[in-house]
């Protein structure tokens, strides 16, 4: 598995901590996760003061590395300073950078995500943008200093999938060396075994888990999808052919009478 | 009754807000007549539940609470009505707009006892839904109450039946070890209390006369999770954020816009509406957002109602109520 930012992941599971129906179920849906990574959005005003500080401290017993985000962010100002408190609170250079363009969709505005990457990354931040899978953007990313991609499957919370295989394959192969993040759009595990087919490198999610009937359960599921997924890519696949290859041998076969 | 009380000694109940209320009604139904202290010399915005919706809702919190909560959260109505005559007993109904019709289907699956509402249902229960809302479920047997209200009611109840009230700050440890206290502070208790957190929540209180909706609506939203409570007279009120936070204070633009916005969504009559009250406080709750009684010396702590105040206080009271008479471990007792 390739290194964040020099760090190596024990698993390629990233797990958001939203919206789960309380602490002990978020706590006890990491456990069975066994997730590495927790992303935690920051509220910039619970940063004023230590009101916030019984949830930084959960999160903190879940024993992962934390990878703040700028979610809800609508500019290149409000993700910056947002980065900034993050990386106060939390003692990390890593950020996740959301920089929202549309409020039903949700989607990146990638000309403000390519800024902000560019000024985050100057200031010594390690940024994991949240982006489309436009091959040209990616590569304005890679430019601006990212060394970790995150193209979205389809619409934060919609629970599509991969809404463009294509279009992350072709990422896969014009950056071979860039680690890749699907980030967002999951509803199903298996929606996330065809992503680590595809050779992309970690999975974050959020509401596919914690929405669920039982977080708990869910996330175990993806735990166990994302291992199958990356198992088969290191057992290199056989490839798909048009015409059927008998799988039992003719040749050999017992003359009965 | 339990080992560290005896029928001479007094009881002391610390925190006048809904549950240190419903505990010492239920210990005066149990002939144990116990003084209430509290800050506050009456019922008001320090304390947690005067911004509560009132929302007797017991079947709607299924959709992400734990099973307790409807369990025992479904005993409330006919409690608050036996003590109040405040309960309206008008239903709850949830609505999405069209485009959120998967959460629509996600709380039916999650939640029992509705009827599915098309939109002429939903126009003749509350006629000033009709338009947008195509779809709807309807939770006949919910109620909802006015809690500012229900709480002066329980008060007043108490002061003439005999129950002292002393007004001042304490902490159950100054209290003299004869009297068997009620740690009933709420998030006030949050530096004495072990896994005690807050979670702010920002409402609002509008008048809008030209709405006559009858009974609790919440709108599904994937951002902004929405409810109305009418409150009579048009005056609704509208809640309420969830943020893990323990201020009590700063009611954010952003909170208060997405509020107001959802409201319009709802009826845009909402936009003439005159805002009466910006509320904002911090409800207590425990890890798993359940209530947890903790007894240890001559204190027994009754917290962590979360957003359950009035749906689980008298439950929580009849425990502890329970507990002292009888001595019998409630279900949400907790050793220390």
């Amino acid at each position: 598995m390739k290194d964040f930012y020099g760090v190596h992941l024990d698993t390629p599971f990233m797990l958001g901590t939203a919206q789960y129906p309380s602490p002990a179920i978020l706590a006890e849906a990491f456990t069975r996760s066994k997730a590495s990574v927790a992303t935690v959005s920051l509220r910039r005003e619970a940063s004023d003061n230590k009101a916030g500080q019984d949830f930084w401290q959960l999160i903190k017993q879940l024993n992962v590395r934390v990878l703040p985000n700028t979610a809800g962010c609508h500019t290149v100002k409000e993700a910056v300073t947002t980065a900034h408190m993050a990386r106060e609170i939390f003692g990390t250079k890593w950020i996740k950078l959301e920089v929202i363009g549309e409020e039903d969709t949700l989607q990146p505005d990638v000309f403000g995500l390519v800024e902000a990457a560019k000024i985050l990354s100057e200031d010594g931040f390690q940024v994991f943008p949240y982006t489309t899978e436009d091959l040209v953007v990616a590569d304005k990313l890679v430019n601006a200093g990212c060394r970790v991609l995150m193209p979205w499957g389809a619409p934060i919370g919609s629970g599509m999938g991969l809404n463009n295989v294509f279009g992350l394959r072709a990422l896969r192969s014009h950056f071979p060396d860039i680690p890749l993040v699907v980030d967002a759009g999951l509803g199903l595990p298996s929606q996330a075994t065809q992503a680590m087919e595809l050779g992309i490198d970690a999975i974050l999610l959020n509401t596919a888990v914690s929405k669920a009937g039982d977080p708990a359960m869910m996330a175990e599921a993806f735990a166990l999808a994302i291992r199958a997924g990356q198992l088969a890519v290191g057992a290199d696949p056989m490839e798909p052919r048009d015409m059927a290859s008998p799988s039992t041998p003719i040749f050999g076969k017992a003359f009965l009478d | 009754m339990i080992p560290q009380w005896n029928k001479s000694q007094t009881v002391t109940v610390i925190g006048a807000g809904v549950a240190g209320l419903c505990v010492a009604t239920e210990l005066l139904q149990r002939g144990i007549t116990p003084q209430i202290i509290e800050a506050q010399t009456e019922p008001g915005p320090a304390s947690c539940s005067w911004w509560a919706g009132g929302m007797l809702s017991p079947l709607c919190e299924a959709e992400s609470a734990e099973e307790a909560v409807t369990r025992y959260g479904k005993k409330a109505a006919a409690w608050w009505q036996s003590h109040t005559g405040l309960v309206k007993q008008n239903g709850s109904l949830v609505v999405a707009l069209k485009r959120d019709h998967s959460d629509l289907n996600r709380f039916a699956k999650r939640t029992q006892d509705y009827e599915l509402m098309d939109s002429a249902a939903i126009a003749a229960l509350e006629p000033d839904l009709s338009g947008p809302f195509t779809q709807g479920l309807f939770y006949k047997s919910e109620a909802h109450l006015a809690p500012r209200e229900a709480l002066t009611a329980l008060k007043n109840n108490l002061l003439k039946q005999g129950v002292k009230f002393v007004y001042c700050a304490a902490q159950p440890e100054t209290i003299a070890e004869h009297s068997l206290v009620v740690d009933c502070r709420g998030i006030n208790a949050k530096n004495d209390t072990r896994g005690l957190r807050g979670v702010k929540g920002e409402m609002l209180i509008l008048r809008c006369p030209d709405l006559a909706i009858q009974r609790p609506i919440r709108l599904l939203h994937p951002r902004i999770p929405l409810y109305i409570v009418p409150r009579g007279d048009g005056v609704y009120m509208l809640g309420a954020t969830m943020i893990e936070s323990s201020a009590k204070t700063h009611a954010s633009v952003r909170s208060v816009m997405e509020l107001l916005n959802a409201a319009y969504a709802l009826n845009p009559a909402f936009g003439e509406a005159e805002i009466l009250e910006i509320g904002v406080d911090s409800r207590p709750a425990f890890n798993d957002n359940l209530p947890k009684i903790r007894h240890r010396g001559h204190i027994i702590t009754a917290n962590g109602l979360y957003r359950h105040g009035f749906l689980l206080a008298p439950s929580l009271a009849i425990m502890v109520a329970n507990y002292i008479h009888t001595g019998t471990k409630p279900e949400w007792f907790e050793s220390v």
